[in-house]
């Protein structure tokens, strides 16, 4: 436990150390601020249209802009996970620091479990710049609470099993252009794989659909926690770290 | 302290440590001498537990590396090629992190960062970023990183590869230094290096152990026969070759005389002997007892360099640059 500290926070230091941390929360900040304005707008403007034209529409803040900010901010989540984990693994192999952590009396999970949760740390800290834009909600008005809370639970499980893919293609190469582009690849055919669910019915296309990411945030994003989803993310997770631990041990074989 | 026996490492196509076995006493300086691509990083690797032997085994501070490998981490401190620097972190913070992975913890961590700035002579650049550093200073952090934790064995792998000939000459003295506390297994592939800072040294040469020696014998070893240099110059005058020639080979136990060169009034002779025969002596009385003036007389020792030609063949003569590197040295 006090080893993968160790490596978390040294992981953790290196984000903030170089201009990387900043960089992601920034471009986080500003996407997601104008996804937010976009879309507290849209609803604005729709309640001056109704009060308008003096009919009756359904308004409400959590089902028309938290809801939908929600799985936006997924999205995003799903180009800025790459940038996060690409260093992880392959700057250590290229640099050769990684041969510091492997002759050390420090077993090969706890590297790979401090890294991982650095990089989850990471993207925690990133989506705390966000919860800025909801608190000016409840500033104006009164969304629930609970959706809310649960949506970010489901954003960081769901990237926790992303992050977990990332450490794992990070530590197959020393090149992070490769480790980055890998893992955007994957993430974005994990989030498309859901919409062949659309217009076919057959097992494949439900299988295709159930081990894409984007569903099993459908409920999170409504405020609900699901046992299938929480298990599909932790699975993820457990592969992602499993594999990465097989990749280091082939080290030992191969370098 | 070390013993490896048969340990072995194949590639794919090639085979690159074939079952070298060898034996490392306590607060020995070791050096493992080779050309380029001999396997030496390879079996350091294996020691260190970053490589998993495809056959053999060995044990270092009495534990084996393919039964207990997270005991045998504890024991040694290992200086890859490059030092395995975080560039972006302080040398204090860095030292610290190393400290940290290495098991120490509070007032002993702080007090061991101390002790290793200060013997690496790192001490200065405390508060530097590792990036900026010099090669010089970059190697003493990465050597300050290897014995925090004051292992019992050292491991480094080119300690002095890439320094200037003063940083060279203190990574040297430090590595001496370490001696008394650590056992130590440098790998080198300049010759010099060897015969100043290694008792021992275990030549390797395409994966396999030629030769294990102390570095004296090794010297002497090589030197079948005493050879040896001697300069003669007539009292009055001119002096012939061949006459000097020919009284030098009558003296016994002399197996070979040659006539190398003559300076303006002196000559010089290459005398051999035969094996374990002592002819300094006798060649000085004989020379001397013919009238002529001994101006000089020495033992042609056979340079580690040459030993190391002998062993690895024609290997390095592909890499000249290290066999100039290692004559002048070695003058």
């Amino acid at each position: 436990m006090r080893n993968i500290w160790i490596i978390c926070r040294k992981e953790l230091r290196s984000y903030f150390v170089s201009p990387v941390g900043y960089f992601l929360l920034v471009m986080l900040a500003v996407i997601f601020g104008f996804f937010f304005w976009n879309a507290l707008g849209y609803f604005v403007n729709m309640g001056m249209e109704a009060q308008m034209s003096g009919e009756e529409i359904p308004m409400n803040l959590t089902e028309q802009v938290v809801r939908p900010l929600l799985s936006n901010l997924n999205v995003i989540g799903l180009f800025l996970i790459p940038m996060i984990t690409m260093r992880l693994f392959a700057e250590e192999k290229r640099s050769g620091t990684i041969e510091l952590l492997a002759t050390s009396p420090i077993r090969d999970y706890e590297i790979i479990v401090g890294k991982w949760l650095a990089a989850v740390l990471m993207y925690a800290i990133m989506l705390l710049s966000t919860v800025f834009d909801f608190l000016y909600l409840f500033k104006y008005g009164n969304p629930d609470l609970k959706p809310l809370i649960i949506g970010y639970l489901g954003l960081l499980l769901q990237a926790g099993g992303l992050l977990a893919i990332g450490t794992f293609i990070s530590s197959l190469t020393k090149n992070q252009i490769i480790a980055g582009a890998g893992t955007f690849g994957i993430c974005l055919l994990l989030w498309v794989l859901g919409w062949v669910g659309q217009y076919e019915t057959a097992t494949w296309a439900q299988v295709l659909t159930y081990m894409s990411v984007i569903t099993h945030f459908e409920s999170f994003a409504k405020g609900v926690i699901d046992s299938k989803d929480v298990i599909f993310d932790a699975s993820v997770i457990f592969l992602g770290l499993f594999f990465t631990g097989r990749s280091m041990e082939s080290l030992r074989w191969r370098s | 302290m070390i013993t490896v026996k048969g340990l072995t490492k194949r590639y794919a196509h090639n085979t690159a440590v074939d079952h070298i076995s060898f034996e490392v006493q306590q607060g020995q300086i070791v050096g493992f001498l080779g050309p380029n691509g001999a396997g030496k990083t390879t079996t350091m690797r294996m020691l260190t537990c970053f490589l998993t032997p495809s056959g053999g085994t060995a044990t270092v501070a009495g534990f084996d590396i393919l039964e207990q490998p997270h005991e045998v981490k504890k024991h040694i401190g290992y200086l890859p090629e490059l030092p395995p620097v975080y560039p972006e972190m302080r040398t204090g913070e860095y030292l610290s992190f190393v400290g940290q992975l290495k098991g120490l913890t509070g007032s002993q961590l702080r007090s061991r960062v101390d002790y290793v700035c200060e013997r690496c002579s790192v001490a200065d650049v405390r508060n530097k970023l590792i990036g900026k550093l010099s090669k010089g200073y970059r190697q003493r952090v990465g050597l300050a990183q290897a014995i925090i934790h004051n292992p019992d064995v050292l491991i480094l792998d080119e300690p002095t590869a890439g320094l200037d000939p003063k940083q060279i000459n203190e990574t040297r003295d430090l590595i001496k230094s370490l001696a008394g506390d650590h056992t130590i297994i440098l790998s080198t592939h300049i010759l010099p290096e060897v015969s100043q800072t290694c008792e021992q040294v275990i030549i390797i040469n395409k994966g396999k152990v030629v030769a294990t020696d102390s570095v004296s014998n090794l010297q002497n070893r090589a030197r079948s026969g005493e050879s040896v240099l001697v300069e003669v110059a007539g009292r009055n005058g001119s002096l012939d070759p061949a006459t000097v020639q020919r009284r030098l080979e009558q003296v016994s136990g002399v197996s070979r005389v040659v006539y190398k060169a003559d300076g303006q009034k002196h000559l010089v002779f290459e005398v051999e002997s035969a094996k374990d025969r002592t002819i300094r002596g006798d060649v000085a009385r004989a020379i001397v007892e013919s009238g002529w003036d001994l101006n000089e007389l020495r033992t042609a020792a056979m340079s580690l360099e040459e030993i190391f030609l002998q062993l690895t063949g024609s290997e390095i003569s592909a890499e000249p640059e290290t066999v100039v590197a290692a004559a002048g040295g070695q003058s």
